[in-house]
């Protein structure tokens, strides 16, 4: 059996994020006080330490901050190496690792700040946000 | 803090590279006895107890030492500067009086000393590994693309990096890779994680290093063939668990903390380094290093290598072990940069700069999760 790609283990604070990204949406907290989002989720706002925090699906939208591709796959990786391991700066500001989807992982058709939207992959039981580039 | 402690003893295992006959303890243990021939001290006087790899109590009971001060901050390979750093200040605070600082690692025959991994339930279990990370290699240099991009610092000053430092290890028997290089050459290895190839990452080998350190007074007492050498200022910070978490991916907010609080304490300046060790797990650290600990300005670092200011008789000698790219790099390397910086200030380096009286040592931990810095200097410092 070939083994399987890691599979993220939610917490009591990171759930909100996981049960959405299982129904397909990319949720986030934002603390009201602040009028922000952060990544990655806590019951309290990082900047502000508040805890009136609310979680909002956002756009999905990103581009790409940075990336690497690794020649080095991990478990469950093997058949899609060399891969994308990419920074994506999400539209509402935050930003957080992913993968691209969609788009053959080559320098020449990863330009930094290409614009990217969210669709989802499975892990497991759970989906975990990932990215394939739009039309500018 | 300055000058309150001092390096009596240091020395690296008798072998290092691929040592497939000997533990990560064994490497730790062999280094720490060797440090306390070098310093002429008995384990009977070691009141305290350091290791990075095999955990400080493990190291203390092998070597039948009953410490009453232990250290086991394990933040990645950076740690034994954190080590140096908290030993100093706890012999000034007169919590004990000899502290020996271990390391070993079998990072490549892996005889034990294994670095945890992090579980799924950990912030980096959930935002990072399921997107195929693993080794270093595959997080480390995340940003190097975005730094390239807004410093203009080109792939070919990036792959001069492991050029210049492969002309130290040339002169260096005990380096692992001492056939010198050229960009060609690195460009032509094998791409690991784009735009990283092969030559711009580390090494993986087995290895141990130790250090013994006492109070300044007692340092002066010893009477020792070899000079002491006293640790002037230093500094640690921390960025964060993930290297995704970053808030800049072309400059380390650790580096920047931990290099200012360090030479604050020495009351030193860029200018005042004889001699500089920046960790290097992989070829763009030296660049991010010599531009957050403000020896270069911004985007002047790959120019700053290229041109040939860190070789042998340049302005500011660099890694002049031939670094963890071609001298060694167990997975955890910082013992063996400290190791450098003390030789080069006893003039018993293989590669020797001319009249080095001030060293900077400064280590990286984890994907830039931390850092600390080390200013290190000889006797004739301590009037400046």
């Amino acid at each position: 059996m070939t083994p399987a790609k890691a599979v993220p283990q939610p917490t009591p604070e990171t759930l909100p994020y996981w049960e959405a990204a299982r129904r397909g949406e990319l949720c986030l907290p934002r603390c009201t006080a602040c009028d922000a989002f952060f990544f990655y989720p806590r019951p309290f706002c990082p900047t502000c330490h508040g805890t009136d925090i609310e979680w909002r699906q956002v756009s999905g939208r990103g581009r790409l901050h940075t990336y690497l591709i690794n020649h080095r796959p991990a478990p469950g990786f093997q058949q899609e190496a060399p891969y994308v391991i990419a920074i994506v700066e999400l539209e509402e500001g935050p930003r957080m690792m992913s993968n691209l989807v969609g788009v053959e992982p080559t320098p020449e058709a990863l330009p930094l700040d290409l614009p990217l939207t969210v669709e989802f992959a499975e892990r497991g039981e759970w989906k975990v946000p990932v990215f394939r580039p739009v039309a500018p | 803090m300055r000058a309150a402690a001092a390096i009596v003893g240091a020395s690296e295992s008798e072998r290092i590279g691929v040592v497939p006959d000997e533990s990560a303890l064994q490497l730790a243990c062999e280094s720490a006895l060797a440090a306390l021939r070098d310093a002429g001290i008995d384990r009977a006087e070691v009141d305290g107890i350091a290791s990075l790899g095999e955990p400080p109590i493990t190291v203390a009971h092998a070597l039948g030492i009953t410490p009453s001060y232990i250290d086991s901050t394990t933040v990645g390979g950076c740690s034994p500067l954190l080590h140096v750093r908290h030993a100093a200040a706890a012999i000034a605070a007169g919590l004990c009086e000899v502290v020996l600082i271990t390391h070993g690692q079998s990072g490549r025959s892996r005889l034990g000393g294994e670095w945890p991994m992090r579980g799924p339930a950990s912030p980096e279990g959930q935002f990072e590994l399921p997107y195929g990370t693993g080794p270093a290699v595959t997080k480390f240099p995340i940003g190097v693309l975005r730094f390239l991009h807004e410093t203009g610092t080109t792939r070919e000053q990036l792959a001069m990096v492991p050029v210049q430092q492969r002309v130290w290890a040339s002169r260096n028997p005990r380096a692992m890779m001492r056939d010198p290089i050229t960009v060609e050459d690195v460009f032509a290895s094998p791409l690991v994680a784009y735009p990283l190839h092969r030559l711009e990452c580390c090494l993986t080998t087995d290895g141990g290093g130790a250090l013994v350190m006492v109070s300044a007074e007692r340092a002066a007492a010893l009477d020792r063939p070899k000079p002491p050498v006293y640790l002037l200022g230093a500094g640690e910070a921390s960025e964060g668990p993930m290297v995704s978490m970053m808030e800049d991916f072309t400059s380390s907010k650790a580096f920047r903390v931990s290099g200012r609080r360090a030479f604050q304490e020495a009351g030193l300046t860029p200018a005042d380094v004889d001699h500089l060790m920046i960790y290097d797990a992989f070829a763009h650290l030296p660049l991010f290093g010599l531009e957050d600990l403000g020896f270069v300005g911004r985007g002047e670092a790959g120019a700053f290598i290229a041109e040939g200011h860190t070789l042998p008789g340049g302005r500011l000698p660099l890694n002049t072990n031939g670094g963890g790219l071609s001298y060694t790099h167990t997975g955890m390397y910082g013992m063996f940069a400290i190791q450098e910086s003390v030789r080069q200030l006893r003039g018993e380096a293989a590669a020797q700069v001319p009249g080095v009286e001030v060293s900077m040592c400064h280590g990286v931990g984890g994907m830039f999760t931390a850092a600390a810095t080390l200013v290190l200097g000889t006797q004739a410092t301590l009037s400046r």
